[in-house]
């Protein structure tokens, strides 16, 4: 009996949801819409503190705020909980078929090709004028401003950027010797620090993302920071980086950890690698881990971390990346980082645009971003909301005061995203033991494919 | 004269009659099997992507794609760990298997044979998803069921041994098939032949060789057929490796993901894609030569 019970209990439930699917999407405003938000984040899991705070700040607020407007408003937040390529396929997928949802949350380094691609529209022209004259704007600085914009047009509104720093056990360094706070200035003391902690004991001292499976956090965390250290961008003076000496310094880093007994090379080729990697810093096995301030608020962080360190306060340090030597890095700096950040777009598919410009403008307002954070780290994008929460949590201003001057942000290019992979497969044939030249020189071969001949590209 | 004329009259009628039947699958198979087709062809002589300019302005490139497909290694690989993983997996792994279960259990009842069976078709029907967080974890270097059991801590089967781990992994996940199959067929053989041969003295090897293979020959040619196709495009392993570790257990449906999805061309996707769909009417066409070749010969 119980059992046909059930089938029709869930057959009243499916009627139920396609009368009140009908009801809601009737589409005119004024009687029932329905808006959609998604993000790669999922409660519970992957940056579970940006679902939460969809799910329980921005809906709840945002339909009442429309209610009081007399509008009968419904938002629905899709989460994913994926990795970042994985979700990019998606979205770009949503749109091509000129569907998904009407706010979508971007890494900022997507936005050039899927304008390119005709899938995003500026945000004047997805939602009216009233998109340059947002209140925002003069408090977003012009760098922040740029992960949102491609060829001189907003596209999105920036989430806000980040840092890379090395982020260190102190426990195993005080049982290693080693000095807290620690700060090396080369990368040699990396090494040497990494040397002195195998010898005692660590299992792995030093985790630099590598190889293709761990995708864009391989070229943030690894790639792109080392050249900056060696003293290269990926691109500048309308060229990319190709086997330069910079690009095989890199490599030559690679090569030391990795083949020195450093690092796990095969953590690097694992389908859940850098998942893994989380995993191992926060159980003590891992010593220095080179990651965005990302790692602190939303992987080791104590509660809702995927990796969480109840101690994480008293046991994990940061410091500079340093470059190769002592004003080796560009602009001839002693120190280097690399930044991003994600960005959220309008649908230009949207039934409502109007209303999802409503919608995304609302959670970016400085309530909504000063919420957002509710006493976690993370450096916003607005300044009003920086300097009123600036020195809540000593990462956010250590990030804040110390990296993001001296960082750099990655090209606004379409064809970024396949160097990355260069990128990617060089580290990757490196820490599986190809030489440092033969690596450099398929790199080579394989950018200039990319971008169009060896005139575009630096040797 | 009329007894002549009704018969094709009606002959008629229900021609009519079958193409009115007929005429609603054709529109189906057109609409969702040759448009699709068709439509991989076209856009595998583009440069279409997923992102970029390419996405929104594609450009025809002719046989570019092809011909970058034949001459890349990393596809040739490919086709060849394809290759190893039809082989290994489906003919030699799921169908020995599956014949193997069939035939033990063939005069069995009770709770034994159930429980088998049983046991043989929930790894058939379980979700892949499922089936693969279970694998990772049986396998997994550190903490994995696997290692614990052999006592070798950190022995990274996923990583040393990434296409003998789907191959295992896929003879575990499609046995039920073969079994079945062939559980049916081994009812076809008479058991007064078997017993007739038994009692003459031939060896289990030559009653399967005399005896029962003659007569379930055609269901063995099916079940190849079925699960040779199966395999080639099955996508589940890429649930265990991605293809990884450096392409090692890149079979050709999570090569085409890579380049196609993650990749973004997809252009290039859809003309290997193509090249994949030749190669299953290359073996669906042998196989049903044989088959065919075999319903000739029976008469006679």
């Amino acid at each position: 009996m119980r059992p046909a019970l059930a089938v029709a209990a869930a057959a009243l439930l499916t009627l139920g949801a396609c009368g009140t699917g009908s009801g809601d999407g009737g589409g005119s405003a004024g009687e029932g819409v329905t808006l959609t938000i998604t993000s790669n984040s999922i409660s519970g899991g992957k940056n579970a503190e940006t679902a939460d705070w969809t799910a329980e700040w921005v809906i709840p607020r945002f339909e009442a705020a429309q209610k009081a407007k007399g509008r009968d408003v419904r938002v629905v937040f899709q989460p994913s909980g994926v990795d970042d390529e994985q979700y990019k396929t998606k979205v770009a997928l949503d749109l091509k078929s000129r569907a998904g949802a009407d706010v979508i949350d971007l890494d900022g380094i997507w936005v050039g090709e899927f304008a390119q691609a005709g899938y995003i529209k500026p945000l004047a022209e997805a939602a009216g004028p009233e998109a340059d004259s947002w209140e925002g704007w003069s408090r977003i600085p012009q760098a922040v401003q740029g992960l949102g914009t491609f060829e001189g047009k907003r596209y999105g509104l920036p989430q806000g950027t980040d840092g890379r720093v090395l982020f260190y056990n102190k426990a195993l360094f005080r049982k290693a010797g080693l000095p807290d706070p620690w700060q090396p200035r080369s990368w040699q003391e990396i090494l040497d620090a990494g040397a002195a902690l195998k010898k005692a004991g660590v299992p792995v001292p030093i985790q630099i993302d590598a190889g293709t499976a761990m995708g864009e956090a391989t070229t943030m965390q690894g790639a792109l920071p080392l050249l900056a250290g060696a003293g290269a961008e990926i691109h500048a003076g309308g060229k990319w980086t190709g086997a330069s000496q910079a690009l095989k310094d890199m490599l030559g880093f690679y090569r030391q950890v990795y083949s020195g007994g450093l690092g796990d090379p095969r953590l690097q080729q694992e389908a859940r690698g850098r998942d893994k990697s989380f995993a191992q810093f926060a159980e003590g096995r891992i010593a220095i881990l080179a990651e965005g301030d990302y790692f602190w608020r939303s992987v080791i962080e104590p509660t809702a971390g995927v990796a969480p360190m109840k101690d994480r306060d008293s046991v994990v340090g940061y410091a500079l990346i340093p470059a190769q030597r002592p004003g080796a890095g560009i602009r001839g700096q002693d120190f280097v980082s690399m930044s991003g950040g994600a960005v959220r777009v309008l649908n230009p598919n949207s039934k409502n645009p109007k209303l999802a410009w409503e919608l995304l403008s609302f959670m970016h307002s400085a309530e909504a971003t000063t919420s957002q954070l509710a006493g976690a780290a993370r450096i916003t994008s607005r300044t009003d909301v920086n300097d009123a929460v600036l020195g809540a949590d000593p990462m956010l201003k250590f990030v804040s005061d110390e990296v993001l001057p001296l960082t750099a942000y990655r090209p606004p290019l379409a064809v970024y995203p396949q160097v990355s992979v260069a990128l990617q497969e060089a580290t990757a044939a490196v820490v599986s033991g190809t030489s440092v030249d033969e690596a450099a020189a398929a790199y080579q071969r394989k950018v200039e494919s990319l971008v169009g001949g060896p005139a575009n590209v630096a040797g | 004269m009329s007894p002549a004329e009704v018969p094709r009259s009606a002959a008629m009628v229900s021609g009519k009659h079958s193409l009115g039947f007929v005429v609603p699958a054709l529109v189906l198979i057109g609409v969702f099997l040759v448009f699709p087709a068709l439509w991989t062809v076209y856009l595998g002589l583009t440069d279409h992507r997923l992102t970029g300019l390419a996405a929104a302005d594609p450009q025809v490139v002719g046989a570019a794609n092809y011909a970058e497909a034949l001459g890349d290694e990393r596809f040739r690989t490919s086709l060849w760990l394809t290759v190893q993983f039809v082989l290994g997996s489906a003919v030699l792994g799921q169908a020995v298997l599956g014949f193997a279960i069939a035939w033990v259990l063939r005069d069995r009842r009770g709770p034994l044979k159930s429980v088998t069976e049983g046991l043989v078709l929930l790894a058939w029907i379980l979700p892949s998803s499922v089936v693969a967080f279970l694998w990772i974890a049986l396998l997994d270097r550190d903490g994995g069921t696997l290692n614990a059991i052999l006592h070798t801590p950190g022995f990274a089967w996923l990583l040393d041994h990434p296409m003998m781990s789907i191959i295992v992994f896929n003879v575990w996940r499609g046995t039920a098939f073969s079994m079945m199959l062939y559980g049916a067929a081994l009812e076809n053989v008479p058991p007064s032949q078997l017993e007739t041969a038994r009692l003459a003295g031939a060896s289990t090897l030559q009653q399967l060789r005399d005896v029962v293979f003659p007569h379930i020959k055609g269901h063995v040619l099916t079940n190849l057929l079925l699960i040779t196709l199966w395999t080639f495009n099955d996508f589940t392993a890429f649930q265990l490796t991605a293809g990884g570790p450096e392409g090692r257990s890149e079979i050709l449906p999570v090569y085409i993901y890579n380049v196609a999805m993650s990749g973004g061309r997809l252009g290039f996707g859809a003309a290997v894609s193509f090249l994949v769909l030749v190669v299953n009417l290359v073996l669906a066409f042998a196989y049903l030569r044989l088959l065919r070749s075999r319903g000739e010969v029976r008469p006679s």
